[in-house]
């Protein structure tokens, strides 16, 4: 038998062998460990195309500065594309009914894209001095030869673009013949201009200019065609101005038409005509203008209304949509501009209360069959999703709120509870072998397409991925995403759905300003005591934008989904540190900073302050000041020296600064080790059966600065003026312990810390290429004591002895460096449960897609020519540049569009890693970056080992009773 | 849009908040800002229709990047595209493609000769006369399966276990024929004084041990 036994691991490593090693995917494993999820954002202007019958879609443009279109039956995405980051949408609309226009970049630049497809189409580029307001506009009735004109007022001048090839026709005016555009304007602040201009060849036919005595706070409106309002300098009245013939000003007092003025008013742009909107008191105050500048009230709503554009039902009839809140439901009524007291349409719908209020609502009609008038509404949501409203009901939603990832947290899913079986799953015998026979069929290439299909399903259907449990290996977690509209979602890792969202309360608190949300970290992470405790997450939120703003802080648990407490902070928080502490009921101990460099410890319990009093000397913390130039150390004092005694609050003390240079030196990097990194082994085993030391210490911290002058883009800097500094430095003595320039070259850089090396990737202006360096740190004074025998054999080596920052340790640093091709958008490292598993890098390049590169091609110890016993050691031969090998993409052929962030979490499978990758779009993968070494693979064919071992098996009897018949003959013989 | 726009006049508000102007006036007087030189390029993607396998060349997913993503800009269906205002300087252009690699390009714009522009590849050093984009090589990002044939049958664990066990089977009583009658009338003895035959007997290592 044990002969048996070493056949078979013979054949184990043969087999072994046989795989090669890199991260690889056939094509009909996409999306069996996989999911991508694609978004578009907050939805800021929308236009419905329903007129042909065929495909009816909504073009949307959104805060993330995406162009869609939307099916809008099913609000799926026909086509999208996300724009440059600095390249947002100002307007957009369709022209000649095939084209979708995008006015951008502040008006500079108009695109057409083709509707069925999304194909860019043209693209104009408007020139203009002054930065001001842009417009958009696509009239139907200006034609030229069957052409229609796009108006575009953009930087000071008035363009007119064809809509067929973007061809710029005119620039500062046109129309048809009787047509006069009017410019008007104010001039410091009670100055009123009015401009006609013959539309036709920019001439200028009259201008009227005034001044209102009372001044203008700045705002106006443009009511109808000749009539604008404008606000007083104490926002106290109303004042109409007539421009038509020579200027008429009137003025009228708030409080004669809303009752009572003591708020401040403010005005509401609506493209209604005649009517204009008032904020004022937290109402919306509705005024319409009538003959001679007379103002009446039509309607007052509370501040949650919202308005949506006009839209022409029939020859002078308008229609607009209101959208108000109530006892939990949102209430949708589409009345006349010019019949205010009808309503057209009264709708309630019950909403999800975790969507918050309403925002935008976009409206469009149709005909019904008889011929009455029917209303779709297109809402935009405080939790930024997106609804089609229609006859009453929710036709479809988007959670468009995952498309603004601001941070992302892990938590592990409930433990199966007893008595739920397995066996449900397999259901009988027959049906789990030809389950794997059409899998055999597969992996053997004999499957037809319908075979392929079935196998697929199988896959999906019982990889039990979607399972709300716990599983044996870790793959299932619940990936805690905060997003910008201060929504919180928990995704299963096994297909992506949303699990739970909870719109945070505690953000959207009436006492707090501006709320943001900035950050999520492990509150509680039961797993040895207080294991019947739900985990929880703790995020950190700031009252308004600036740092100084007073703090939020919400504690929501991940299995229910529910915000268990939340906490209005008095202090600002700058920086919160988890400490590595936890107490009896495993919350972690954090600390957080304020402006004034005061700590706070939470959670606020006596048990805590007892654990962090024990610690209270090693506790050190570092603050990175940009804007200065200055790095410094901090370390706790005593407790705050306030009026009221508070015993959670420490003072802080300056332990050490480093003051960077601010002519030649500018922070552009900061980067630190991951604080739950784990590490398996210091040693590393080099080639000639030598030792090195990693130096490995969780206070390091990888600081990269620049020339001031190269801190532009690309092209605004020669090679001589730039150069870039790295520094190694230690945070608990301010000790540099490396310091490398790389002369000529500038950033951005993006860096990843991990174990004892460092890789930044920045670009060389000599070269004219990215580069990526690695630096290695090892402990050499290690490596110098464990060579003496006798301190080996006396257990006297410093293996297992602490390590003291204030003991200057001796360093060796090795570094190299490498060229790479793309830019790169966010860096990450693969980290695995037990740090056995060789490292990969996760680089997410600038078309969006994520690379694994091996950790073995940055390695400064690769040579030219290296010998054989490196060679054997797993050292690449060194070549100039980074191999990009298209397989080893963990997005495979799929994009992250507008990637900013790469997240790896561990499995429970030493071999695998979680990566989530998170932009405008969301993809996650599991990876093992030297294969699964430690289970089979997805797929192993059962069915193959299954028929071997029946035919070894019936090979072994029909040799037996062959031998014992030939026994039997020879007896006989 | 049409309900927007009255019929008969075409009005256009313009606010031209000339306090606004004022303050951005100073911004416009920096230089850079409004003025610069124009780009203009195109990709071509060579027509590999009878690929078969892949992405198809979707062009309208191509994006070309200019300086990291300072500026992002999609291409026309004849390939074309162009950056507007781009400083005098040497600027690096990236094109996005999903199936394709291309090499970032290195674009010098001159400020002594206005408008004129050099391009060369970075990753071949290769220059380009005309400013024109084709990928180096495309991408294959999924292994292809290895069709079905016996020899990766064979090759498979389970091939080597069965084609051992053949071996065994059939070519060791060949190897028994030639033996010498005497060693084979001793091996049977010993065969037979150990009973029923069992796996282990089977291999050659086995039988020399025993």
């Amino acid at each position: 038998m044990a002969m048996a036994s070493r056949v078979f691991l013979l054949l184990f490593i043969m087999f072994s062998f046989y795989t090669e090693l890199s991260f690889s995917l056939y094509e009909d494993q996409v999306g069996l460990m996989d999911w991508h999820q694609q978004y578009i954002g907050k939805v800021k202007q929308a236009v419905f195309h329903t007129q042909k019958a065929g495909r009816k879609r909504v073009v949307v443009s959104t805060e993330e500065n995406v162009v869609a279109s939307l099916d809008l039956r099913r609000g799926e995405i026909f086509w999208r594309h996300v724009l440059g980051s600095n390249d947002a949408v100002d307007g957009i609309d369709i022209a000649l009914g095939k084209y979708a226009i995008t006015l951008s970049s502040e008006g500079s630049i108009i695109r057409a894209w083709n509707l069925p497809d999304g194909q860019m189409v043209w693209e104009s580029f408007l020139q203009g001095s002054n930065p001001s307001k842009s417009l958009l506009s696509v009239p139907t009735n200006v034609k030229v030869d069957r052409d229609n004109l796009i108006l575009v007022f953009s930087r000071g001048s008035l363009h007119a673009i064809s809509g067929v090839d973007g061809e710029v026709v005119w620039k500062k005016d046109f129309a048809a013949e009787s047509d006069v555009i009017y410019a008007i304007g104010s001039v410091g602040s009670s100055q009123f201009d009015a401009y006609e201009l013959n539309a036709r060849n920019g001439e200028l036919l009259k201008k009227h200019g005034a001044v209102f005595p009372g001044g203008f706070s700045g705002e106006m409106l443009l009511v109808s065609g000749d009539l604008v309002v404008a606000l007083d300098a104490n926002k106290s009245s109303l004042v109409t101005i007539n421009f038509q013939d020579g200027i008429k000003f009137q003025q009228t007092d708030l409080s004669n038409i809303v009752g009572d003025s003591s708020g401040t008013a403010k005005l509401l742009p609506l493209k209604l005509q005649e009517i204009f909107a008032v904020e004022i008191n937290e109402f919306v105050v509705l005024i319409r203008v009538t003959g001679e500048g007379k103002l009446e009230l039509v309607d007052k709503l509370n501040n949650a209304a919202v308005i949506s554009d006009p839209l022409l039902l029939s020859e002078g009839q308008h229609a607009v949509a209101l959208v108000h809140h109530g006892d939990g439901k949102i209430h949708l009524t589409v009345k006349l501009v010019n019949d205010w007291s009808n309503d057209l349409l009264k709708e309630s719908i019950v909403l999800d209360h975790q969507r918050g209020f309403v925002h935008r609502i976009f409206m469009n009609n149709y005909i019904r069959t008889d011929r009455s008038h029917g209303f779709r509404a297109l809402v935009v949501l405080e939790d930024h999703s997106l609804l089609l409203f229609q006859q009453g009901a929710i036709v479809w939603s988007r959670e468009d709120s995952l498309a603004s990832i601001i941070n992302v947290a892990t938590s592990e899913l409930p433990v199966e509870k007893e008595g739920v079986s397995v066996a449900k799953v397999e259901e009988n015998l027959f049906e789990w072998l030809k389950g794997h026979l059409l899998k055999l069929k597969g992996t053997l290439m004999l499957a037809s397409p319908d075979d392929v299909a079935a196998i697929q399903g199988m896959r999906l259907k019982s990889s039990e991925k979607s399972k709300m449990t716990r599983d044996h290996n870790g793959f299932r977690k619940l990936l805690i995403v905060l997003t910008r509209a201060g929504k919180l979602f928990a995704l299963h890792t096994g297909d992506g759905r949303v699990v739970w969202s909870l719109l945070l309360p505690s953000l959207r608190n009436s006492a707090c300003a501006h709320p943001t949300g900035l950050s999520i970290y492990q509150w509680q992470v039961p797993h040895h005591h207080a294991l019947d405790e739900n985990p929880s997450v703790l995020i950190v939120g700031r009252c308004g934008q600036s740092s100084d703003a007073p703090g939020v802080l919400s504690f929501v648990d991940t299995y229910t989904g529910k915000e268990i407490d939340s906490l209005s902070l008095a202090h600002s928080v700058l920086q919160v540190i988890p400490l590595p502490f936890t107490d009896s009921t495993e919350q972690r101990l954090h600390l957080l900073i304020d402006a004034d460099q005061h700590a706070y410890l939470y959670p606020r319990t006596p048990e805590a302050i007892g654990i962090f009093q024990r610690e209270f000397s090693n506790i050190y913390w570092y603050s990175v000041d940009a804007d200065s130039g200055t790095i410094k150390g901090h370390a706790l004092k005593r407790n705050c020296a306030q009026e009221i005694l508070d015993e959670y609050c420490f003072d802080s003390r300056d332990v050490w600064s480093i003051v960077f240079p601010s002519r030649t030196e500018k922070i552009i990097a900061a980067v630190t080790r991951k604080s739950n990194e784990v590490v398996h082994t210091q040693a590393k085993v080099i080639a000639d059966q030598d030792v090195m030391y990693k130096y490995i210490s969780k206070n390091l911290l990888f600081v990269a600065t620049i020339a001031p002058k190269a801190s532009g883009e690309i092209g605004s800097a020669t090679p001589e003026e730039s150069w870039l500094v790295v520094y190694l430095i230690d945070t608990i003595t301010g000790r540099i312990l490396y310091r490398m320039t790389h002369h000529g070259s500038q950033g951005p850089v993006h860096a990843v810390f991990s174990e004892n090396w460092v890789v930044y990737h920045y670009f060389n202006l000599r070269a004219h290429r990215f580069e990526m360096s690695v630096i290695e740190i090892y402990d050499q004074s290690r490596a110098a004591a464990n060579k003496d025998l006798w301190k080996l054999i006396l257990g006297k080596h410093n293996l297992t002895s602490p390590i003291s920052s204030y003991s200057r340790t001796e360093v060796v640093i090795k570094s190299q460096s490498y060229l790479f091709t793309h830019s790169v958008k966010a860096i990450s490292v693969t980290s695995t449960a037990k740090g056995i598993t060789s490292k990969q890098l996760l680089i997410g390049t600038i078309g969006d897609q994520v690379l694994a590169l091996d950790k073995r091609f940055l390695d400064p110890r690769r040579t030219v020519n290296p010998t054989q016993a490196e060679r054997e050691e797993g050292i690449i031969p060194l070549t100039d540049a980074l191999p990009i090998v298209p397989q080893s993409y963990v997005t495979h052929s799929q994009r992250v569009e507008g990637l900013r962030g790469i997240v790896t979490v561990p499995a429970k499978l030493e071999s695998t890693a979680l990566v989530f990758a998170y932009g405008v779009d969301l993809f996650y993968t599991r990876i093992a970056p030297s294969r699964t070494y430690d289970s089979l693979t997805e797929d192993f064919s059962y069915a193959l080992l299954l028929i071997t071992i029946v035919v070894l098996v019936a090979a072994i009897f029909a040799t037996w009773i062959l031998s014992e018949k030939k026994d039997l003959r020879d007896k006989w013989r | 849009m049409a309900p927007r726009m009255r019929s008969g006049s075409v009005i256009l508000l313009l606010f031209v908040q000339f306090c606004f102007t004022l303050i951005s006036s100073s911004l416009a007087a920096s230089p850079g800002s409004g003025e610069g030189y124009s780009i203009h390029g195109r990709v071509k993607i060579p027509d590999f229709g009878a690929k078969g396998f892949g992405l198809p060349a979707k062009i309208s997913n191509i994006k070309v990047i200019l300086n990291g993503g300072q500026r992002v800009t999609f291409l026309k269906p004849d390939g074309f595209f162009s950056f507007h205002t781009v400083p005098a300087g040497t600027h690096l252009i990236e094109v996005a493609a999903l199936g394709y690699f291309f090499s970032p390009v290195r674009v010098d714009v001159s400020a002594r000769n206005p408008g004129k522009v050099q391009a060369a590849l970075t990753e071949t050093r290769r220059g380009l006369h005309e400013f024109v984009l084709e990928p180096l090589k495309d991408e294959q990002y999924y292994e292809i399966r290895e069709p079905f044939s016996i020899m990766s049958l064979v090759k498979s664990p389970m091939g080597l276990m069965i084609g051992f066990m053949v071996i065994v089977v059939f070519l060791m009583p060949k190897l028994v024929e030639n033996m010498d009658p005497e060693e084979i009338r001793r091996a049977q003895e010993e065969m037979r004084g150990q009973g029923v035959p069992s796996l282990s007997n089977l291999l050659p290592g086995a039988a020399r041990s025993s």
